[in-house]
């Protein structure tokens, strides 16, 4: 009954080869990737595969408590993933993380739940978890690059945001411009992805609509739903963390922490 | 009431005190100068000085009051630290004086004082620097030069307090002399007080005049 050409697991292998060529291309090389690109691999399939398992067994119960559940889980996660990332991290981070980002994304899904799409019941786990999961995927990115960005400007380089405060600016005054470039930079992805997109790239979820047999008319205002979704969301979230970090590293007295103080281990 | 005091500071750090015990008091006219050995923690008697690192102990006093948190950048901008290399923005020489106008505190405080487009070429004649140093380029300076730009950057914001962190570590014999004679003239010119970290015997004989405090053991 299916609109659209199932994909066995066995032919996976064929996709999975291509990735071969890949590791070769590297082994030779001496590009020191292959091992990395292995295990992402490894983990993808095995996430996807529990996911598909988790998701099967939500969809079916399609119950309040472990949609609520599962999108906890997954923000939690995203939270985490984001600040791991970075090259710079102290521990409060990850909380920040993680509550900016699950608040956010939560936020933002809800609008859209309520205000436009407008399900029944209102947490059908079709549209709620996929939502979610762009939401978060995305704002991870956004996370991670912004912060990043932010703690590595203003602690790799004490001198110059001390400098500031040394001729009397407040902290503010001191990590405005730090704050706007990882704004800049955790929005990058997002603005880059909206200038090109449908032109150079033809979005993950509108692909997915068309295979599965939907419309390009409606898969592309559910696209153009979720990219405003996107935007909002990794906007909001990367400055919420940014402004999180800003507070943590800086006293009310306007001095910059120091690295013992954040329990942060600079080489 | 001396412009500023500090009664037994102690800067602790994983590994220990660094120092201890350190009481200092600055009155209008005293040069009082910091030597010692490097990582000694000269710099970071400084920087505890104008709050830019924890008190480990003791306690600062600006004339006869603890500095209140919140009012930091007014402190700061009375009791001007001056780092060994100071900051840099990309941008003229000009901008960089121009730099500390941004900030609230030298806005509201801007208002009150006299002109400073003569001032910054009067010091920097004074220094030795030609007319157009004002329109080069930041990223081409030396690093005597731009001490000599984070020392003007701080003379023209009037502040109370200048403390200078090794302020001619970078500079040519006579350049030295002629910044001392600047920041010296300056000091004596009012209600003003200066420490001044060296590592050269010659130089503290002639900056100091007030108390020397050494860190690092025996002198």
């Amino acid at each position: 009954m299916n609109a659209y050409i199932d994909v066995t697991w066995s032919s996976l292998l064929i996709a999975a080869s291509l990735l071969i060529a890949n590791l070769v291309l590297s082994a030779v090389l001496r590009l020191g990737m292959g091992r990395r690109l292995l295990v992402a691999g490894a983990r993808m399939v095995v996430q996807l595969f529990l996911l598909g398992l988790v998701l099967e067994w939500v969809f079916e119960s399609a119950n309040g408590p472990a949609v609520l559940a599962l999108g906890l889980l997954m923000g939690g996660v995203a939270g985490v993933t984001a600040v791991r990332r970075t090259s710079i991290r102290f521990p409060a981070a990850y909380l920040d993380s993680v509550v900016v980002i699950v608040t956010t994304a939560f936020l933002v899904t809800g609008v859209s739940v309520l205000g436009i799409l407008k399900p029944t019941p209102l947490w059908d786990p079709q549209y709620v978890i996929p939502l979610l999961g762009m939401l978060l995927g995305n704002a991870l990115t956004g996370i991670s690059l912004g912060l990043d960005r932010f703690l590595t400007g203003v602690l790799r380089d004490r001198t110059r945001v001390e400098g500031f405060l040394a001729l009397g600016a407040t902290r503010w005054e001191a990590a405005q411009e730090e704050v706007r470039e990882a704004l800049r930079v955790g929005l990058i992805p997002t603005v880059n992805s909206m200038l090109v997109m449908g032109i150079v790239s033809l979005p993950g979820m509108m692909t997915g609509q068309i295979l599965a047999g939907a419309a390009p008319a409606d898969a592309v205002r559910y696209q153009i739903m979720i990219v405003f979704m996107i935007a909002a969301t990794v906007s909001t979230a990367t400055f919420g963390v940014t402004m999180l970090a800003y507070a943590r590293i800086f006293t009310s007295d306007h001095r910059l922490r120091s690295a013992g103080e954040l329990g942060i281990q600079l080489d | 009431m001396p412009i500023l005091a500090a009664v037994d500071l102690g800067c602790r750090l994983p590994s220990g005190w660094i120092w201890r015990g350190i009481t200092l008091s600055l009155s209008a006219g005293d040069r009082a100068v910091l030597t010692g050995p490097s990582g000694t923690g000269k710099s970071l008697l400084l920087r505890t000085l104008c709050g830019l690192d924890r008190l480990g102990e003791g306690h600062v006093l600006f004339r006869g009051e603890s500095p209140r948190g919140h009012d930091a950048p007014d402190f700061r901008a009375r009791v001007m630290y001056v780092q060994q290399q100071p900051l840099l923005i990309p941008g003229t020489v000009q901008d960089n004086l121009d730099l500390p106008t941004r900030f609230k505190v030298h806005a509201r405080r801007e208002s009150g004082e006299g002109e400073n487009g003569g001032r910054a070429g009067d010091l920097l004649a004074q220094i030795g620097k030609p007319a157009d140093f004002l329109e080069q380029r930041a990223s081409v300076l030396s690093g005597g030069e731009g001490q000599v730009v984070g020392i003007v950057r701080a003379l023209l914001l009037h502040p109370d307090v200048l403390l200078l962190d090794e302020p001619t570590a970078h500079l040519d014999p006579e350049t030295t002399r002629r910044v001392e004679e600047v920041v010296l003239e300056w000091v004596g010119a009012g209600d003003r007080a200066l420490l001044w970290t060296s590592h050269d015997p010659a130089q503290v004989d002639r900056v100091r005049r007030g108390s020397r405090i050494q860190l690092g053991g025996v002198a």
